[in-house]
């Protein structure tokens, strides 16, 4: 039985990435919410964005958290022509088309980034990473600390969105009801593309906290799209705290099983909870019940 | 039909070794897209994580081979057995709970998932280090053991194509295959006609397991080597899945078409590639990727429908 201290500085660290794992995964909730749509590019976009980061670095020494604006914006715009040019004709077509069309475009980008970048990996070098906080025993990573902060803000942003501003509620309304939407006139398909937009600055966001933590390779794309469906799952779909509750409970989970089992065994517990979870709370945590 | 069926048997004598490995590896990718299809073609059940079924079948028989001997007839069975068990307990908890579209997609893929870290730390497969099988003398064709020239493993393969071909040919006509694509259709209305849409799916995930898992039986034995972290990966579930969805789902020509494109496709690729001395890593699979997302886009129903029409089958 590990020390106590010990367990208390696993749980905090998986807290912390769970926080950042929750961003993305809400990038995804929110498509797939509102677009209906299985983005199996959803942990390859994430590393685009996280290469972008590296490279912003090499060649300006921006820190990561401030090409988070450019890489966010440009981002969105990636997402918004996705969406508009890709993926709004695929609506209407049975899930198979659908999946194809993402694990198409998942390879064009994985093996783009091998080709651009190599297969090496890549990171970001920066002071405060090798810095901690000191509460009690435990020490927090401060840049942990800051790309979780970072999560949670760009989360609120984006719940901030959702609740209070007429497109955020015109896209809840093309999630409730399709058809109800287009009745009264809103342009669902631009709607659409302003939702994965919207996902992908998630990605964004999360991909440049992520790179503060761990190194960047192509094949981390694939992992990183179940890891976020695992989380949304798990969560709740449609559902943006459950988005968060998941990332975190996964990332406590994941650092937990490291410590207890073995670390190569981190996945099999994911895994195996979102099999539980689909069979016995398929709407996840917190989501609704269709 | 009777033209491809001659070409089939007689190419061995105008082809090389490398050209037979290479149609080989196409009527097992048919084959097992074929296998696959009858899930998801005929019944509807979108499974992506189908590589645990090969895997499964490959370890079982390979494992039976490996620790007591047990030639690979016998294997098969058992690793049938095993595939099936496996299928009906992953249809069970997906159909009893209701699981479908989308989330049952996920649920094959958790599974392939768990089922890979899993053999990963099960010693008695050889863990992650893998498992490799005694390599007999390729010389002669011994049947028993499953173990010859490339000529053998291309007829066996040919033979285990022409066989799904026909039974799917066969199911497609029975009361079963009309229940398949009543449920493929609309399940709500199956069921409102008395159809237990329950059963026969279990029926098409149990067919194509049992399939299935004879594809994995043929894999341990012909590349007599197995490791959990190729064989059980997401990337050759997506690689059985490409063949069908390519030539046609719930066709019968489509998985074999597909098969054979895609292949051809890698290798000449590939081919051209090497040719024009662009060798950068990650090349070839943008191109595939690409081309995949073209037929995705313009082709939905896959590449064999038009061509039927065109040929008036």
């Amino acid at each position: 039985m590990p020390a106590l201290d010990l367990v208390a500085n696993v749980v905090v660290s998986g807290l912390l990435t769970g926080l950042v794992y929750g961003l993305m995964a809400l990038g995804l909730s929110v498509i797939f919410g509102v677009v209906r749509v299985v983005n199996f590019a959803h942990g390859e976009m994430m590393t685009i964005a996280m290469y972008a980061a590296t490279a912003l670095f090499a060649a300006f020494k921006l820190d990561p958290f401030l090409a988070m604006l450019p890489i966010a914006a440009a981002f969105f715009v990636f997402g918004y022509a996705l969406q508009a040019g890709f993926i709004n004709p695929f609506i209407t077509r049975p899930e198979h088309s659908q999946f194809m069309l993402l694990v198409a475009i998942a390879i064009i980008l994985v093996n783009a980034l091998l080709m651009v970048f190599g297969p090496d990996a890549h990171n970001v070098q920066v002071d405060y990473q090798l810095e901690s906080f000191e509460i009690g025993p435990v020490l927090v990573d401060k840049a942990r600390l800051y790309a979780a902060l970072a999560a949670v803000i760009a989360a609120s942003g984006l719940f901030a969105f959702f609740r209070f501003t007429l497109t955020g509620k015109a896209i809840r309304a093309c999630a409730d009801n399709y058809l109800g939407a287009r009745v009264v006139g809103l342009n669902v398909k631009h709607l659409y593309s302003l939702t994965f937009g919207l996902g992908a600055m998630c990605l964004a966001v999360a991909g440049c906290a992520l790179v503060l933590l761990v190194d960047v390779t192509p094949p981390l794309g694939p992992s990183y799209t179940l890891l976020a469906f695992v989380i949304v799952i798990v969560g709740g779909l449609g559902s943006m705290g459950g988005a968060l509750l998941g990332g975190v409970l996964i990332g406590v989970s994941e650092a937990l099983a490291g410590l207890f089992i073995a670390p190569s065994a981190k996945s099999m517990f994911s895994f195996g909870l979102l099999i539980v979870v689909l069979l016995l709370r398929p709407q996840g945590l917190l989501g609704r019940r269709t | 039909m009777a033209i491809l069926a001659a070409v089939l048997i007689a190419l061995p004598a105008f082809a090389g070794n490398y050209a037979l490995s290479v149609a080989t590896l196409i009527l097992y990718f048919a084959y097992t897209g074929q296998a696959w299809n009858v899930m998801m073609g005929f019944a509807g059940q979108l499974s992506l994580g189908h590589a645990v079924y090969v895997g499964v079948g490959a370890y079982t028989a390979g494992g039976l081979f490996f620790h007591f001997g047990v030639g690979p007839w016998v294997g098969l069975w058992a690793a049938m057995l095993v595939c099936v068990a496996l299928g009906l307990v992953i249809g069970f908890l997906a159909f009893r709970f209701g699981i479908s579209g989308v989330y049952f997609a996920l649920l094959t893929i958790a599974f392939a998932e768990f089922t890979r870290i899993g053999f990963d730390h099960f010693g008695w497969t050889g863990g992650p280090g893998g498992m490799f099988l005694r390599v007999a003398q390729r010389d002669t064709w011994d049947l028993l053991n499953f173990r010859g020239p490339p000529l053998m493993y291309y007829y066996a393969m040919l033979a285990l194509t022409a066989g799904a071909f026909a039974l799917c040919w066969l199911l497609l006509r029975s009361r079963a295959g009309y229940y398949w694509q009543a449920i493929r259709e609309n399940e709500e209305a199956a069921q409102a006609l008395g159809i237990n849409t329950f059963r026969w799916k279990m029926l098409a995930v149990a067919i194509s397991s049992a399939m299935t898992a004879v594809s994995g039986v043929f894999f341990a034995f012909y590349y007599n080597n197995l490791f959990p972290e190729q064989i059980f990966h997401i990337s050759r579930s997506i690689e059985i899945i490409l063949g069908p969805i390519i030539g046609g789902i719930g066709t019968l020509f489509g998985p074999v078409l597909g098969a054979a494109i895609l292949t051809l496709l890698s290798d000449s690729i590939t081919e051209a590639l090497a040719a024009l001395g662009w060798e950068i890593p990650g090349i070839k699979q943008v191109f595939y990727g690409i081309v995949l997302l073209a037929v995705v886009m313009f082709l939905p129903n896959g590449i064999w429908p038009p061509i039927a029409r065109r040929l008036r089958l």
